[in-house]
């Protein structure tokens, strides 16, 4: 899950690290309320889980009330990107002596967290290793002892920063791996990390990835990341405890495993058509779960055809025929089906859903047979 | 041979008496694996149609010499329970298991490597591992695959079937079928499955199938094409799958540039290795390769 940078800014400040003041508001009242109490110069951000804000005109300076007001009506509803701007983040404006960039990322190559850091800060990171790696220090963790204060000490002194600073931001990048391993994030960055004019290190930005398989253990998560810019149908999902991703194109795809819904989804695509949707339905073979399923996959409006493609290993086929013949029976949906059945009991599953004669449902054998198919049913309706 | 499971196997399960675990571990059973015995420190002394259950890891390997290990408990107690399988001498263990936290399973896999470097985890989030006509541990279903010269190692599950399937239609039968899991921190790599497969002489090709996420396929691509003298066939799902979505696994998703299908399949393609559009396609390159079995 993907915060928005506030809430990346409270679990930073939780941490020990420092940012400055601010408050989420979602009315323009509220906004002008924020800033009169924080006092002025103030920035007013965007709180919108896509970059570019600054470019796109969602982080503002602020001079007094009457631009604070103004700023809050443009950029509170602002589209960025597709993602529609709720919340402002209303802080008091700091001054910039020096801008660096601090991460901490799970390295799967390494199976090791990365520590990474650069004098370089406020651009895009990507760029600076490629155009300017000798300016990105980066060191493994070993995730057993974590990351020492002595070795923090010596990124920042790598890194070339002002030595005034180097206690400061050795103590910030420690306390940013501690946001890392105690929230269970898969990245938390700061982009920038200033100094200001008085020598204080502070994060000026947050970009914090949480893993959802740790949301156990964090009760206090939940509410995080920016629901009202969800996709609704990935969210009923999510509720329903299955995961569903909604693409661009006009074809529904369920599957059962990842990783075939993956391989069926560029089945699809290499016969010329455009899935709407990845949604892996798991084990699942009953007619409830099934319903569920469709249900979600045609409240996608851009739905034409549908294609199930079902490898039967624990799962039966005969069971998940039947499954989708009660499902049927019940939604009567009104786009075409084609059904693959393959694997445990196939033959007879296959059979039974041709027996059913349900009007619009074609059952297929093979998954490129059924991709063919399914792209051929879209294109005629 | 074969690789990692044989008849030489003695298998005991963590979660032997949740539902899923007690009818995948009987599955096992029948299909000939010597199951010895079971961990839950609530229903130590019970049994399960036969299989005594124990205490902890400790007691089980001390009672029934088990080498190997399957997890099943729930995602909270499973990198303990893999690391008290570690801790207890167990060489072999298969997690299976699915929504392990990511950095439960970072900790687990740098422990295991620092105090007991003899012991090789495969999964988490995996279908577990077959060796057809020899002994199975986990969730493949058996009865799709029989014994033969091609290995395959995969990321996800059913399309392992999917791709073991086509193959077997095809006439091949496997040496073993290895599931590595589709979570961000695997025990075991592509990379050390195939240096297995290289070694063992019942294969004479290895399938590789890979997914979006990490940099695993790149790597190797590089040890296949410096190390590897079997034809190897690689398969990559996830071409269509847009940037920044996690897609069902944890570890299936591609992060800015990093982690495409279409850079795998490049440099996989780069070092020689032939890439599959499609499972099919993917078993008529195998066929190529080795020619139609006897």
């Amino acid at each position: 899950m993907d915060l928005l940078e506030y809430q990346g800014k409270q679990l930073f400040a939780k941490h020990g690290l420092t940012v400055s003041d601010g408050k989420a508001v979602t009315t323009v009242d509220d906004a002008v309320a924020a800033a009169n109490e924080i006092g002025y110069p103030v920035v007013v951000k965007a709180q919108v889980l896509i970059g570019g804000r600054g470019k796109a005109g969602g982080v503002k300076l602020a001079a007094d009330e009457a631009e604070a007001r103004e700023h809050a009506n443009n950029i509170l509803g602002l589209d960025i990107k597709g993602h529609v701007t709720r919340t402002v983040w209303i802080e008091h404006a700091s001054d910039i002596a020096s801008e660096y960039y601090a991460s901490v990322l799970l390295d799967r190559s390494a199976k090791k967290p990365l520590v990474m850091f650069s004098t370089e800060g406020g651009i895009d990171i990507e760029e600076v290793a490629e155009k300017t790696p000798e300016k990105l220090i980066k060191l493994h963790v070993d995730p057993l002892t974590g990351l020492s204060k002595e070795a923090a000490v010596k990124i920042a002194t790598d890194g070339g920063v002002d030595e005034d600073v180097i206690e400061g931001v050795g103590d910030a990048l420690v306390a940013l791996y501690k946001v890392w391993i105690e929230e269970d994030a898969s990245l938390a960055e700061i982009n920038p990390l200033i100094i200001t004019p008085e020598r204080e290190v502070k994060a000026l930005d947050a970009k914090v990835s949480l893993d959802n398989n740790a949301a156990f253990r964090h009760p206090e998560h939940e509410g995080l990341g920016d629901a009202a810019n969800a996709d609704p149908i990935e969210t009923k999902a999510a509720e329903q405890g299955l995961v569903y991703v909604k693409l661009d194109g006009d074809i529904g795809v369920l599957g059962n495993g990842a990783g075939l819904v993956m391989s069926t989804l560029d089945v699809v695509a290499q016969h010329g058509g455009e899935p709407a949707n990845f949604l892996d339905a798991g084990g699942g073979s009953d007619a409830a779960k099934v319903k569920q399923a469709v249900e979600l996959i045609l409240s996608n409006n851009n739905v034409k055809a549908v294609l199930f493609n079902i490898f039967g290993g624990i799962t039966r086929c005969n069971e998940v025929a039947n499954g989708l013949i009660a499902a049927f029976e019940d939604l009567k949906p009104s786009v075409p089906f084609v059904v693959r059945l393959d694997g445990t009991n196939d033959v007879q599953g296959r059979e039974i859903l041709e027996a059913a004669a349900l009007p619009n449902v074609y059952a297929a054998k093979t998954m490129d047979g059924a991709a063919e198919q399914v792209v051929a049913l879209a294109k005629e309706s | 041979m074969s690789i990692l499971v044989d008849n030489d196997t003695r298998l005991a399960v963590a979660g032997i008496t949740g539902r899923e675990g007690s009818f995948h571990t009987l599955n096992n059973r029948a299909y000939g694996t010597n199951v010895v015995g079971g961990v839950n420190p609530k229903k130590a002394g019970e049994d399960v149609e036969g299989i005594p259950v124990f205490a902890d890891w400790k007691e089980t390997v001390a009672q029934t010499q088990a080498n190997t290990a399957m997890i099943f408990v729930p995602p909270p107690f499973a990198a303990q329970s893999a690391l008290e399988a570690a801790e207890a001498g167990v060489a072999l263990v298969v997690i299976i298991t699915e929504g392990i936290p990511a950095h439960d399973e970072l900790k687990l896999y740098n422990q295991v490597k620092r105090d007991f470097p003899n012991t090789r985890i495969v999964g988490p989030n995996c279908p577990g591992i077959l060796s057809p006509g020899k002994a199975n541990v986990g969730i493949i279903p058996a009865s799709f695959f029989k014994e033969g010269n091609v290995g395959v190692v995969s990321r996800s599950g059913t399309l392992t079937y999917q791709i073991g399937n086509e193959l077997a239609q095809k006439g091949f039968g496997n040496s073993t079928i290895v599931g590595i899991g589709g979570d961000p921190v695997p025990g075991s790599s592509f990379i050390d499955i195939i240096e297995l497969f290289e070694r063992d002489d019942q294969t004479d090709l290895i399938v590789m199938s890979g997914e979006i996420g990490g940099s695993a396929e790149e790597e190797a691509a590089e040890f296949i094409s410096a190390n590897v003298s079997k034809p190897v066939v690689a398969y990559i799902a996830g071409f269509t799958a847009p940037e920044g979505k996690q897609m069902g696994h944890a570890g299936a998703i591609v992060s800015g540039s990093a982690g495409t299908a279409k850079a795998k399949a490049e440099a996989l393609e780069a070092a020689g290795i032939r890439v599959g559009r499609t499972p099919t396609q993917t078993a008529e390159i195998a066929m190529e390769l080795i020619g139609a079995p006897a």
